[in-house]
Parts: C-alpha cells; sequence; structure tokens
C-alpha cells in the first residue's frame, strides 16, 4: 500500500494526537468510565470530528482513507475515544449529507464538526436490531407536529447527545417503507434516557436507551421526506461499515504491538518469548491476519474515494477486519500468558473493547447477507 | 506583524545509528521529523497570531523532501513556507547555513521576528540562530522557556547554565525556543488538507542574493571528521541493595552532603 505525502501526514496527525493525549489516560478512562472534555475540545481542535464533513460545512473535506487512517491510529491506543470520532464523521452526519435541507446541513454540521454540539444515531430498539423494518417506536401527525412515543436501545452517546437522528414509524402497515427520520431536540419534554448501561468495554462513551413519550416535535424536523428513513438508514450504515473496519485493524495494530514488545521483554525457559518458535510463529500468523485485513479496508475506502460502489467491499471488510481482531487480539492475550488476563496490561481492555466490533453496525452475519445478496443476486 | 520561523527537518535521533567504521549517521530507513525544538518555535508564532495576528511564515533550507515537515507546519497553522533548495547550499557547515537562511530572510523582505529551535537534534550545536541574529544585525535571545511580546519589544526568560535571564529586546529580534516554552500543538485535519492541496515554493542560489562562494561546502570553515559514540569512561558496577548505593554517593559527596 502507497500513501499519499496526504495520507501520510494525516497517519502522522492522528498517531501524534493518540500517543501524547490517549495513550497516559486510555487505561484511565476504561477504569473511571469519564472521557475528559479537555480531550474532546482537543480532538474538536484538531479537527478530528469534523474530518469528513466539507469546509463549506466546517470540516476539513478528508476522503475515507483519511479517516480510516484516523480511526485506525486513535483505535490503536483507545477504542473508546474512536468512538467519539466516528460518531461525527459517520452515523451522525452521513444522513444530514444524504437527505438534511441546506438549512438542516448548515445548523447541524458545523456544530457537530467543531465538538459545539453531540448527535446520536437512534435505530436500534429493543425488539429491533438487524431487523429494522420492526422497529415500534411510532410518529402521529398532530398539526404542524409529529407525537413520538417509544423506546431506542443502546444508543452511543445517548445521555449527552443535544440531538438524535430518531427512526420512528410514520406507516406502521408499510413495514420499511413507513419508517421516518426525524432530528430530534433531546431537550424536548417527553424525552429521556435510560441509565447509561454496563458494558463490557468502550467504557468512557456512555450508552442508553431513549425513551419518548408523547414527544412533539415540529414537522420541520424531519430529515429527508415522510416514510423516507429505512433507506436514508441503511445508507448510513453502508457508509459507516467502514469506520469499525478500521476499528478491527486499529485494536489489532495495538495488540500486536504489545505482544511483539512482550515477547520480546518476556524471558522463560532462559531464551526471550519471540525466540519460541511457537511464540515467533503464532506473531507471524497475525501479522500476515492483520495485513490482509488492511489492504481489504484500504480498498474499500479508495472505492469509496472513487465513488464506485463498495457496498460489498465495505461489508467483507467490516466481516475479515472485526473478525481477524477477535483472533488476533485474543492471540496477543494468550502471549501474555497470566498478565494478559490481569488490568495491569492494556491488552485485557483491549480483549473486552474490541468484542462488539463483530456486533455494532451489523454484525458479522448481516455482512455475510449483504455479501452474499450482491453474489447471487 | 511578520513573524519568520526557522525549521529543519531532522532524522529521528531515536531510532539514528552512527556507522562505527565510516564515522558517519546511518540515515537509511530513519523517519525524518520535525526538529523538536522547532516545533516549539513556530507554537510560540501561532501563540502570537492568535493573540496579535500576525503572518507566520516558515523557513527550511534542505533537500525536497523537507518540503514535508513544511506542510507539517502549515496543518498547525503556519500562513506560508518556502524551502531552499540548490545543489549550492548543500554540505554547509552552521556558518554557511546562516548565510543562506540570512539572504533568505532579507530576499522576504524581512521580520519583526525570527523564531528558531535552540538546537536541531541532529547536529546539536544551536549556532545557526544565533549566527542568523548577527548577520542580519539585530538582536538575539536564545535557549528562551518563557516570552512576552508587549508594545513591540520581546523580552523573554532564558536559561542559562546557572539560573534564568530575564531580557528584553526592541523588535525586530530573534529568538531560539527550547522545549519548556511550549506545548505544541496538534496538526488540524483541514488545515493539513489545504497544505497538501498546494506545492510550497522552493527557492534557488538566484533567488536569494548570494554567491556560490557565501553558501553551502565553499563558504564552510568547519568540516566534520568523524562522528562516535563515546566509549564508556568507566565499567558499570552491580550491588546487590540499594543502601549500597546510597552508601557510595554519600561517600563521594554526591547525595546527602549533611547529614552522615
Amino acid at each position: 500500500m502507497v500513501f499519499t505525502e496526504r495520507h501520510q501526514l494525516m497517519r502522522k496527525l492522528a498517531r501524534g494526537f493518540a500517543e501524547r493525549e490517549l495513550a497516559p489516560i486510555a487505561g484511565l478512562i476504561d477504569e473511571t468510565g469519564e472521557f475528559p472534555q479537555e480531550v474532546f475540545d482537543k480532538m474538536a481542535k484538531a479537527g478530528l470530528f469534523g474530518l469528513k464533513a466539507p469546509q463549506e460545512f466546517g470540516g476539513a473535506g478528508a476522503d475515507t482513507v483519511s479517516y480510516v487512517i484516523v480511526m485506525e491510529e486513535i483505535t490503536r491506543v483507545s477504542a473508546t475515544a474512536s468512538l467519539y470520532i466516528s460518531s461525527p464523521n459517520s452515523l451522525s452526519s452521513a444522513p444530514l449529507m444524504l437527505a438534511g435541507t441546506l438549512e438542516q446541513k448548515k445548523k447541524f454540521i458545523p456544530a457537530a464538526a467543531s465538538g459545539k454540539i453531540v448527535i446520536c444515531f437512534a435505530l436500534t430498539e429493543p425488539d429491533a436490531g438487524s431487523d429494522v423494518g420492526a422497529i415500534a417506536s411510532t410518529a402521529v401527525p398532530d398539526g404542524d407536529f409529529f407525537i413520538l412515543n417509544g423506546r431506542k436501545t443502546f444508543i452511543t452517546m445517548a445521555p449527552f447527545s443535544d440531538y438524535a437522528i430518531l427512526f420512528a414509524k410514520t406507516d406502521p402497515k408499510a413495514g420499511t417503507r413507513g419508517i421516518t427520520a426525524f432530528m430530534l431536540d433531546m431537550k424536548l419534554p417527553g424525552v429521556s434516557c435510560g441509565k447509561p448501561e454496563k458494558k463490557m468495554g468502550l467504557n468512557g462513551c456512555a450508552t442508553s436507551d431513549i425513551v419518548l413519550e408523547n414527544v412533539r416535535v415540529p414537522k420541520d424536523s424531519i430529515l429527508g421526506r415522510l416514510n423516507g428513513g429505512f433507506s436514508i438508514a441503511m445508507k448510513t450504515l453502508d457508509i459507516g461499515r467502514i469506520g469499525v473496519a478500521s476499528q478491527g485493524i486499529g485494536i489489532s495494530q495495538g495488540a500486536l504491538d504489545e505482544a511483539v514488545k512482550y515477547a520480546k521483554d518476556r524471558r522463560q525457559f532462559g531464551s526471550p518469548l519471540a525466540k519460541h518458535q511457537s511464540i515467533a510463529f503464532e506473531l507471524a500468523d497475525m501479522q500476515t491476519k492483520l495485513t490482509a485485513a488492511k489492504l481489504m479496508v484500504y480498498e474499500a475506502a479508495q472505492m469509496m474515494d472513487r465513488n464506485e460502489n463498495a457496498t460489498a467491499q465495505a461489508a467483507m471488510a467490516k466481516y475479515f477486519a472485526t473478525e481477524a481482531a477477535q483472533q488476533i487480539v485474543d492471540r496477543a492475550l494468550q502471549i501474555f500468558g497470566g498478565y494478559g488476563y490481569m488490568k495491569d496490561y492494556p491488552i485485557e481492555r483491549m480483549y473486552r473493547d474490541s468484542r462488539v466490533f463483530t456486533i455494532y453496525e451489523g454484525t458479522s452475519q448481516i455482512q455475510k447477507i449483504v455479501i452474499s445478496n450482491m453474489l447471487l443476486k | 506583524m511578520r513573524i519568520i520561523v526557522c525549521v529543519k527537518q531532522v532524522p529521528n535521533t531515536d531510532e539514528v545509528k552512527i556507522d562505527p567504521v565510516k564515522g558517519t549517521l546511518i540515515r537509511e530507513g530513519v523517519p525524518s521529523i520535525l526538529n523538536p525544538d522547532d516545533a516549539n518555535a513556530l507554537e510560540a508564532a501561532l501563540k502570537i497570531k492568535d493573540e496579535f495576528g500576525a503572518r507566520v511564515t516558515v523557513l527550511s533550507m534542505g533537500p525536497k523532501q523537507a518540503a514535508f515537515a513544511l506542510k507539517e507546519c502549515l496543518a498547525m497553522g503556519a500562513d506560508d513556507a518556502l524551502l531552499l533548495c540548490d545543489r549550492a547550499f548543500a554540505g554547509g557547515d552552521t556558518w554557511a547555513t546562516s548565510n543562506t537562511l540570512a539572504a533568505a530572510i532579507k530576499a522576504l523582505g524581512g521580520a519583526d521576528l525570527i523564531l528558531a529551535g535552540s538546537q536541531a537534534i541532529d547536529g546539536d550545536t544551536a549556532q545557526v540562530g544565533p549566527q542568523i541574529a548577527a548577520k542580519l544585525d539585530i538582536p538575539q535571545i536564545t535557549f528562551a522557556i518563557e516570552l512576552q511580546l508587549k508594545d513591540s519589544k520581546i523580552s523573554a526568560k532564558r536559561q542559562t547554565q546557572t539560573g534564568y535571564e530575564l531580557i528584553e529586546a526592541p523588535l525586530p529580534a530573534l529568538l531560539t525556543a527550547t522545549r519548556d516554552l511550549n506545548v505544541p500543538r496538534h496538526m488540524n485535519a483541514a488545515l493539513l488538507i489545504n497544505a497538501t492541496e498546494t506545492e510550497v515554493p522552493v527557492w534557488g542560489l538566484k533567488d536569494i542574493n548570494i554567491s556560490e562562494d557565501e553558501t553551502g561546502l565553499k563558504a564552510s570553515p568547519t568540516r566534520v571528521i568523524k562522528s562516535f559514540v563515546p566509549p564508556l569512561k568507566a565499567k558499570g558496577k552491580i550491588v546487590s541493595d540499594i543502601s549500597a548505593v546510597i552508601k557510595e554517593l554519600k561517600a563521594k559527596r554526591l547525595i546527602g552532603g549533611v547529614s552522615s
């Protein structure tokens, strides 16, 4: 893979940021569940929230490869921190860019790119995960308003979001053709958040339910057209996949780096672990898998930058890179032996953080549906 | 206000080794970085720009690849960049290099304030900044750890071997920055994109009104004969516990001179 000067510089920005600002506190963020506001502000100042937003909307106007590089380098050090970057660059800006009016874009995108507001993406419900058509939240017209009722679940950043891009049924009988996207002001009466979930990993970026009780939403908060929400959600997830794929290669690189360092330092049976062929071969397998995953992720990103249809490529990249991450992080932990099981080393955190990568934004199984559908159509 | 910041692209000396036979640096495969002190000099310039408004130009002499370090400076917030690259400039020692940089600064129309890192991690001479000031005949403040701009005067606290000095100088002046002066900011993604959309202008011998005899190897009164890692002066001693170390250090009066 040959990177342009721009991409090399982008990696330098992200790596420098990760090593200076995140490495010293990544463990603490996990332990306390608190993400320092000061670091959030520094990310905003470095332009990391507005990477993909066009410059006329206060962003950097960077391409997908740049976004992948930044996500990879940040996740390598702190997976939690990468969520703060993926959200404004992906799930909470793509619907606006895809379907927002100029006025909506002007109002929300510069504010999200500069970290002034946080927008969450509220699609999943207790009974509608992969099966998006099954959502049960409703939006009923009432004069110039819609009345929203229902419950969203596992919504990343919900407790501290200013707005939610929320999907609700406007025509309950029409299935996926009866879903509408709303720009929901989280301060409206009737909107509340559940208690932050106690998660296995990615601590320091709260996830909770959003409860809607007779919330009166002005009609102009519709995003896109009435009953056009499903396609916005699907297209957004299509774009977002590459971000999770980048998290997969980032955490794998982080775990591999730790494993290599440890294998050189740790001595057993009179020599460093790295001198034992069983360990050296394990590292060779990890590096090979990671390189394959990286090529797939960068290839998908380049296709997106060339405006080619990258749906299958991105699905394969997400599927392969996040499943490879499970294996790579697991083997890294094995090399650490008993120490890997302890919270004193970052491997234990990476093991927990990486687990959700094959689950959120389309499980591996959903990716396989996407891939096989493209193959069999 | 016009500020010129002199920067250098250097090999990352954390990863550099010396060829024990040839006595030269092994540069192959070693990543190049923006010299750390120069990043502090740029940060000082950008702080002044943030507070008072200024046009910040970054200036470097080096091979074509040094444009990368200049683009890093642009991504941090410098307004423009200039690379001095000419076969005639090559091989210069600090004297010849400061001739070249001073000529370029004159050709740029001078500046109210010139900033530079106190020293580069590859050569470690700390000579180029002061020489530029001498050749431009302007005041210089070296090894600055604090800096203030007020009423077109610059005042700075500088580190000396025995303590600190507070120095004030009228503008135009040159100041060299240490790593204690500030914490350089990160690049900004939008500035980075803009920086990589334009080419850094390159000036050669003809652009800066200097003759071939005043620059590069020809104008260098000094030559590096050999680089080497100094041999260890004495063999290390392994002791069994910390009290033995303390005892020895006390005996040599290196710690705790009053008691015992």
